[in-house]
């Protein structure tokens, strides 16, 4: 009796010895000995990519290298930025001009990189704006946002800013779909099926990557999700994922969620460039800003356009088709021979693989099921080139290693699963932690990837770093993938919610002509001060121009008396500096905007409106040399009326006022 | 005493020594090379025979802390002679092939020495000039500090390293050197008669 109490508690025990070793392995397990040794970049050594990653809902861009995780630089671009003077200073106030007036903050999500002959090629990287619908084209010489151009008839541009495969357009595609801005906008929320309209745009861009608003497509009302253009073979297609093909205004997470099947819609550009030059486009009058960054003035500039060039993809056939696509698809992407179109249904269970050959074939030979709102649908079946079974749950989105293998994420199910394409079998699956959103290879989703590292961007962080309260940081993740199985190497936090973000070779953008300083001789700034002779301070009624210098380490002038009570005063700072990293900062004492933060050679204006009478200290903000803490300088503010000539002196003690 | 006739092979270097006069012109004579840990990249001081080049304004910028004068080209009355004395310096070695005597190629080489030996003296001259000369403003004072680079070699100038070596021109120079008193060994030694 005994001997068997014993017995069944030795069963019990070891029972449940093997139920706890089932458990799923924790992620201290999952990594091994040497990613320690994969991911680390020794001081004072390069990484091997650079990887532009979007700052979502900070508005900037952030730059990393591969693969140490480590932060380079936070380029602002729709959102202001205090510590850079972006969206304080006058010169960059125009920047975030829009429709809407000055607008300074934005949602940026996906970011991609130029290319030439599909492969990327290092010039600038395009960024979204999902708030109010924008494209930001940063120069990757100078790492700054060089031109910013708004989308009309949009409501969000999510899909976007996907590039054909010579940059000859970005796109966008609204999420929203609104009342066209040239039509009215003041109806019943609820005739969205009658009143609202999708817009897909399509963004040139010229040699020097000045952008122009070439075109639309004006769409039944649907939401626009994500998008890629077809290289090789499918060059001069564009592939557009949509969602709420039921047309809901409300409560889309249900009523959005109905059909078996939305679309990814393909639009033939080539076909609209036909059109547009048999001049079948309608030109209608909306209102949208296009900004440039000049970098010889060091100014922007924000011009209202009143027109845009629409295309009726209904009346106009062979634009637009709509291949049936499971689920509310998500991600759309498409493999590096053009010939895969990898649809990614949010809610389903299976990935459905698209083939272009198949898709040309089904329209040449008219396999149509119907068409939505005009715009023929293929059947899935002609266009399928098949599905992968069972992949996980969630899939969002797939890159590339070219080497014939696919990289999909799956938000509900946490991992990244890779999968042949042309067999479609699934070949490995890492977990994520957690809820891996998108994914980037370096070079990804262009026709040459670099299939060395895959990064996951994660949605939730949850315990991977020390708590910070209730907000915590967003976080990546990087997979070894130059293997047959997948290695998590590190992981490393990120600035504001990082969505889709691309990588390149670090040389080439090191080595494409990087801009240290900016010259002098060069500078055509309109209130310049080439040097301190040339600095002085004028007065223009209640305006008060300030030409102001800064070398190691002073300022020219650093005495200004004068200025008084209602005056306006613009700080016009010349950096004279000629070398690189020495930008010198300038601060005022109750300045209700930021600092600026001028680089060698640039020039930069704060505005100024002093509030109170008093002495007002001004300093450079940036440790400029070992005489830093000594560049500072006094600005004397006496009341409205006050008879205090305005002079102004660096080094030289004025005579003493009589009063 | 009778004068030799020199070699056709003494020639022959009288006249690449001429062409390392001329080229030397246009290129730096010498370098003075800066390295400090926030110049990973270095700073370069780079005189020519007729000015002097590198990061000038870079060296002038950071030599305002220790109140060192400011270098201008125009300052130094040297760039507006040497082009012509070593200009001067490959005519004579061209003439030197028409006279073809060994006398007259010993007595240049020993003005050429002379010459080496002035410049040099002129340059420590110089270097002692800027080096002592010193704002008494200055933000940076080290009592009984001075900022002379050295003549030849490498000295530590608080947080900079200094290297005063020939540049590509200088190198040239010395090569010339050499090459005429090679020719004076060959044509007093070995061309006894």
């Amino acid at each position: 009796m005994k001997n068997k109490f014993v017995k069944a508690i030795f069963a019990i025990v070891l029972g449940s010895a093997l139920v706890t070793s089932c458990k799923p392995k924790n992620s201290g397990d999952a990594v091994s000995g040497d990613a320690a040794q994969k991911a680390y970049v020794a001081p004072g050594k390069y990484d091997e990519f650079y990887n532009f990653v979007s700052g979502g809902f900070s508005g900037q861009l952030s730059v990393y290298g591969l693969p140490s995780g480590r932060l380079f630089r936070v380029i602002p671009v729709f959102s202001v930025d205090p510590e850079k003077g972006w969206g304080y200073s006058e010169e960059t106030k125009p920047m975030l001009n829009t429709s809407n007036g000055f607008v300074p903050w934005d949602d940026l999500h996906h970011v991609e990189m130029s290319q030439t002959n599909g492969e990327v090629d290092g010039r600038w990287v395009f960024g979204n704006a999902n708030n109010t619908p924008r494209i930001a084209r940063v120069d990757l010489k100078t790492f700054k946002t060089a031109e910013i151009i708004e989308l009309p008839n949009s409501g969000g541009n999510h899909s976007s800013p996907f590039i054909t495969e010579n940059t000859e357009y970005v796109v966008a595609g609204t999420r929203f779909s609104v009342p066209a801005d040239y039509s009215n906008g003041d109806v019943p929320i609820n005739t969205y099926k009658e009143n609202f309209k999708g817009h897909i745009s399509f963004v040139k861009v010229g040699k020097e990557g000045e952008m122009d608003l070439a075109f639309q497509i004006v769409t039944p009302g649907v939401n626009f999700d994500l998008s890629h253009a077809g290289k090789g073979k499918s060059h001069g297609w564009f592939f557009f994922s949509c969602y709420n093909t039921e047309q809901a205004n409300t409560l889309l997470e249900v009523n959005a969620s109905q059909r078996d099947k939305d679309f990814i819609m393909a639009v033939n550009w080539k076909k609209a460039e036909e059109y547009i030059k048999a001049g079948k486009g309608k030109k209608q009058a909306v209102k949208y800003a296009h900004n440039k960054w000049d970098e010889k003035t060091h100014t922007a500039t924000s011009e209202i356009k009143n027109e845009v060039l629409v295309l009726d993809s209904a009346e106009l056939k062979d634009i637009c088709y709509m291949i049936p696509c499971p689920k509310s698809p998500h991600g759309c992407d498409v493999d590096p021979t053009g010939e895969y179109i990898v649809g990614s249904g949010k809610l389903a269970a299976l990935i459905p693989v698209f083939s272009f050959d198949k898709l040309m074939r089904a329209i040449k030979n008219k396999q149509f099921e119907g068409d939505y709102s005009g715009i023929p649908v293929v059947k899935y079946e002609a266009a399928l080139h098949g599905e992968v079974q069972k992949p996980g749950l969630g899939p969002l989105h797939t890159e590339f290693d070219g080497k014939g293998n696919a990289y999909t994420t799956f938000f509900v199910s946490s991992e990244v699963v890779k999968w042949d394409i042309k067999s479609l079998k699934v070949l490995d699956r890492v977990p994520t932690y957690y809820s891996v959103g998108h994914l980037c290879i370096p070079g990804g989703d262009s026709k040459k990837p670099f299939g060395k590292y895959l990064i996951a961007y994660n949605k939730i962080t949850k315990d991977r770093y020390l708590p910070t309260g209730p907000e915590l940081a967003q976080s990546a993740q990087i997979f070894d993938i130059s293997g047959d199985k997948m290695q998590l190497i590190l992981d490393f936090p990120t600035i504001g919610e990082p969505h889709y973000a691309q990588a390149a070779p670090a040389d080439l953008i090191r080595n494409n002509g990087q801009l240290k300083f900016y010259k002098i001789a060069e500078n055509n700034h309109p209130f310049v001060t080439k040097g301190e002779k040339e600095a002085k301070v004028t007065r223009k009624g209640n305006r008060v121009d300030v030409y102001m210098t800064s070398i190691r380490s002073h300022f020219a002038p650093d005495n200004i008396e004068g200025v008084k009570l209602g005056d306006e005063v613009y700080f016009h700072v010349t950096n004279l500096e000629q070398d690189w990293d020495v930008p010198h900062g300038f601060a005022v004492k109750g300045a209700d905007n930021g600092e600026l933060l001028i680089m060698p050679g640039e020039t930069a204006t704060l505005k100024w409106v002093p509030k109170k009478i008093g002495m007002y200290p001004i300093y450079c903000t940036d440790f400029c040399s070992a005489l830093h803490q000594e560049m500072q300088g006094y600005v004397r503010v006496s009341p409205a009326g006050s008879s205090v000539p305005l002079t102004w002196s660096v080094g030289t003690n004025l005579p003493k006022a009589t009063k | 005493m009778k004068n030799v006739k020199i070699s056709g092979l003494s020639k022959v270097l009288l006249l690449i020594t001429a062409v390392l006069f001329a080229s030397s012109l246009l290129v730096p004579m010498w370098q003075i090379q800066l390295e400090a840990p926030q110049y990973p990249e270095g700073l370069v001081l780079r005189l020519h025979a007729n000015k002097i080049g590198g990061d000038v304004e870079i060296i002038n910028g950071l030599n305002h802390y220790i109140g060192m004068a400011t270098l201008h080209t125009e300052n130094f009355f040297e760039f507006t002679i040497l082009p012509y004395i070593i200009g001067g310096f490959a005519i004579i070695s061209i003439l030197l092939i028409f006279i073809a005597k060994r006398k007259a190629v010993l007595s240049f080489l020993l003005l050429y020495v002379t010459f080496v030996i002035l410049a040099a003296i002129d340059f420590y001259r110089w270097n002692y000039e800027y080096g002592h000369n010193l704002d008494p403003n200055a933000a940076i004072r080290v009592p009984g500090m001075a900022y002379q680079p050295p003549l030849i070699g490498y000295k530590q100038l608080l947080n900079f390293g200094a290297y005063s070596i020939p540049d590509i021109g200088g190198w040239m120079l010395t090569f010339a050197g050499i090459l005429m008193f090679s020719i004076v060994i060959k044509e007093y030694k070995f061309n006894k008669k």
